[in-house]
């Protein structure tokens, strides 16, 4: 595993796209096919089956470092990442053995077969036999979650360099839900066709934000339609059966079931771009009525019937078997349009239709009804655009409304753990209620590191009161934070919950007494819950 | 019996002598650990500190009414016997030691117990009360072994110098640049310096400490003219146009944060090389046992951890907060500890 280290060790401390690019090409054309597949699982996202639970490696680093269990997780909540702390606190290894990433690999397989004793023997052996770096790789493989800063494009990039092979096809290829144990590097990279494998998506289109109408060119040239708020997905139908996959490359086929119909009415050989939205009496519910589904495996009846949901489709990749994506957006939506149309309205799928507008203003407007829409914004695309793969510049823009803001008192700071190990970066912040504050939210993000290492020393020299790792603070700092959606939350003192708050701007210039008061923050429950 | 040492909020005071150790606010009397700014401040109306030390407060504090002290040493002041005794921190650095009545209280100050060939080797002494920092008080915190840190610091600048590039370290102007000055091998290129290095490293030379030949960057300092060179700069410094000038290069951070991959990759450096002047983990835990105290204080660092950690292995432990910052990697970016 020593190759695999040093390319770990190449990307890990370089921030330059182009060095770890190199290194990836460099470990590609050099590795043994299995540990290239491996590798490129690994940094896709794809994971060895867990054979140990993170319960179970916890307990047994804790036990060799001779450390009680409460440490050992204070230690995790500084350093951020399990797999990092357990290479930490165990004494240096006493062996130094190079084997391969796919031996290691075998290696955790064959202990799911053996009892728990023996398990934890084999763990421990490996512990003891790896040095640092490689003790962290072996322990990541345990617990999964390999992001160490490489992007898929830079993988595709890599592959693209060692094997001659065009980026976007390479791209098409990795995706799915292909594991190394269902393909080979000669399968899957070699071998010539990508709808082998028939769950395989296409890669996203994503847009970019809209940074001005001046270089849109003629408005008759674009196509536009809602933003809408709920999760981008893609719906495949080929072989008589259906997948739905998310933009982060998650199966949800199982998570939305209503979805299944879809195979008795739409053609083998599709494949529609769309947007999951929860959905009643043709019109788009809130993205909390959505929450309530997200991360469930199944979903209730009594749920089923309160938050049904629809896709919303945006775009057709795939029509009569055949990728469409090199056609122009016009004549995709053309054929989405006659696809749908010839689906009954009870079957749970919609057009995103296109908003008629002659001027830019005119889009002003509608852009302004996004909120009451339950929609994000708008989006505008060329209208004969192709279906690119990835975060593209130029033909597609995403317009979204300005986020809801309020302006907070900062009454508590907490460190962060990883990157933050040695800041206060996660603040409570409240709202002022007579003489009162009333905390509502926490913020982690949204600062520059300059703002986080200034309001850091700020905090150590002015903490009021310690709670474990909380510090309490004079309330004297205004942040304006900025969120997404709010809801009432009777588990929270304020009865509110946001949605994805962070902080937009420090308020310097804010005297506390001039911060928002939980009037305000009714209020707007009350307009926009 | 009163106890030998109290905590107020100017620093800590010694009420049978009457003096103060490290404070922070102006007082009479102050008996000073070491010169790092948050220890050494001005304001004093008089300073006593070890010969190791003087030098560099005279040379940020300026005049000062300052008495110098041997290791080991005893001075009578009031009803109190101080002497101050090797921290291992930085060169000069002592913890202090307070008698008052046959109570022994030690103040370690900032300390390290691995010696690293520049300061004064900490010793243990025994005591019944131990104030400790604990700036890296986890068990995810130990210190690469010198012998390596210096292989691979070796290893990183020759690389670079064969590639043409120059190797930018930023480190602490007083105590952790010299250390990493006497361990790298100078015959690998020329060493040139940040005006607050070269400003320390003059005075550390004053006062007879043997360092290699350094080079004082100047407005004229290239790449070009130094091709291959170690650069060793104050951390603020990487990142700025002061770098820039010096072409193609590595950076490199040298400090006990980089232990934790996280706060090695928001520093964005290439490479972060893991040494502290101050103990890790095992140095604090192996100190506090050698000294004997059954009464630990614990000041700045992870307090609350190493507090409920101590505990538990039978101390009686106190965490009284002082104004000292420990380690950060430079002023404002202290750590959050």
């Amino acid at each position: 595993m020593k190759d695999f280290a040093a390319l770990f060790t190449r990307i890990d401390e370089s921030t330059k796209t182009s060095v770890k690019t190199a290194a990836l090409a460099d470990y590609f054309t050099a590795a043994s096919p299995d540990d290239r597949l491996w590798t490129i699982a690994l940094f896709t996202g794809r994971r060895p089956k867990r054979t140990i639970t993170a319960t179970s490696l916890r307990e047994w680093a804790a036990e060799v470092a001779g450390l009680p269990d409460w440490l050992f997780e204070e230690s995790y909540s500084i350093a951020g990442d399990l797999a990092e702390t357990i290479s930490l606190v165990l004494p240096p290894a006493k062996q130094d053995i190079d084997r391969s990433l796919s031996y290691w690999i075998s290696y955790i397989k064959s202990l799911s077969i053996l009892d728990a004793d023996a398990r934890k023997t084999g763990i421990l052996d490996a512990w003891d036999s790896l040095p640092s770096t490689e003790r962290f790789l072996f322990t990541k493989l345990l617990t999964g979650g390999f992001r160490i800063g490489v992007s898929a494009k830079l993988i595709t990039r890599a592959l693209s360099q060692s094997t001659g092979q065009p980026e976007p096809q390479l791209t098409h290829k990795l995706m799915g839900n292909w594991t190394p144990d269902t393909v080979t590097w000669e399968t899957l990279i070699e071998a010539d066709d990508p709808t082998a494998d028939q769950s395989r998506p296409y890669p996203f289109y994503l847009a970019h934000p809209l940074d001005g109408f001046d270089t849109l060119g003629e408005p008759a040239d674009w196509n536009a339609e809602r933003k809408w708020d709920g999760i981008r997905g893609q719906l495949i139908i080929r072989g008589g059966t259906h997948h739905l996959w998310s933009r982060g490359e998650d199966l949800m086929t199982d998570r939305f079931p209503e979805l299944a119909q879809l195979t008795d009415y739409l053609p083998d050989g599709t494949v529609i771009d769309g947007e999951i939205l929860a959905f009643a009496d043709e019109t788009p519910l809130s993205f909390n009525a959505l929450q309530k589904r997200i991360g469930r495996k199944t979903v209730p009846k009594k749920l089923l019937a309160e938050a049904p949901v629809i896709l919303m489709a945006y775009d057709l990749l795939e029509h009569a078997g055949r990728d469409i994506r090199e056609t122009a957006l016009k004549d995709r939506r053309t054929a989405l349009k006659i696809l749908i149309d010839s689906v009954p309205v009870t079957v749970p799928l919609r057009l995103s239709t296109s908003l008629p507008f002659a001027t830019w203003n005119d889009l002003v407007a509608a852009r302004d009804q996004s909120r009451a829409l339950n929609a994000e914004g708008l989006m505008l695309k060329r209208r004969d655009s192709p279906y690119l793969a990835g975060r593209k510049r130029g033909d597609w823009w995403k317009w979204k409304i300005d986020p809801l803001t309020i302006d907070a008192v900062m009454i508590y700071a907490q460190a962060g753990h990883g990157r933050r190990a040695n800041l206060f970066t996660d603040y409570t912040f409240a709202v002022r209620d007579g003489n009162d504050l009333v905390p509502f939210t926490k913020a982690y993000s949204g600062l520059t590191d300059a703002e986080f290492r200034e309001i850091t020393a700020w905090v150590r020299k002015n903490t009021l009161q310690r709670f474990g790792p909380v510090r309490q603070v004079p309330a004297e700092h205004v942040f304006e934070i900025a969120f997404e959606g709010i809801q009432a939350s009777p588990r929270h003192k304020s009865g509110v919950a946001l949605r994805f708050p962070r902080m937009l701007r420090w308020r310097r210039d804010k005297p506390v007494d001039q911060a928002n008061t939980l009037d305000d923050l009714k209020e707007m429950l009350a307009t926009f819950g | 019996m009163a106890d030998v040492l109290t905590f107020t909020d100017r620093g800590i005071y010694c009420p049978a002598g009457d003096f103060y150790i490290d404070p922070w606010k102006p007082v009479d009397r102050a008996l000073i650990t070491h010169g790092h700014s948050d220890h050494a401040r001005p304001g004093m109306t008089r300073y006593l500190a070890t010969k190791g030390t003087a030098p560099v407060m005279r040379h940020r504090l300026g005049e000062i009414q300052l008495q110098t002290i041997s290791y080991g040493e005893k001075k009578i002041i009031g009803g109190a016997e101080v002497s101050f005794h090797p921290a291992g921190h930085v060169p000069g650095s002592a913890q202090i030691r307070v008698e008052v009545k046959g109570e022994v209280w030690v103040v370690s100050g900032d300390y390290k117990t691995v010696a690293d060939g520049l300061s004064e080797p900490f010793e243990p002494v025994a005591c019944h009360a131990f104030i400790t920092e604990c700036t890296f008080g986890m068990p995810i915190f130990k210190w690469t072994p010198e012998d390596i840190l210096t292989q691979q610091i070796n290893d990183w600048w020759t690389a670079n110098a064969a590639e043409g590039k120059t190797s930018i370290l930023g480190a602490y102007a007083l105590g952790k640049a010299q250390r990493l000055l006497t361990t790298v091998n100078p015959d690998i290129g020329p060493i040139l310096t940040h005006g607050a290095i070269e400003a320390t490293n003059t005075v550390l030379r004053g006062q007879g400490i043997t360092l290699p030949d350094t080079t004082l960057v100047t407005p004229d300092t290239t790449y070009k003219t130094h091709p291959g060179a170690l650069v060793l700069a104050t951390p603020s410094a990487l990142g700025t146009t002061w770098a820039r000038k010096f072409g193609p290069a590595s950076t490199a951070f040298a400090s006990g944060w980089m232990a934790l991959r996280g706060v090695r990759r928001r520093r964005a450096a290439d490479r972060g090389f893991i040494v502290s002047d101050h103990a890790d983990w095992d140095g604090l835990n192996a100190a506090i046992k050698a000294t004997g105290a059954t009464k630990i204080f614990a000041t700045h660092g992870y307090t609350s951890v190493f507090q409920r950690w101590l505990r538990e292995e039978g101390y009686d432990v106190h965490i009284v907060s002082m104004d000292y910052q420990g380690e950060g990697f430079d002023q404002p970016d202290e750590g959050a500890t």
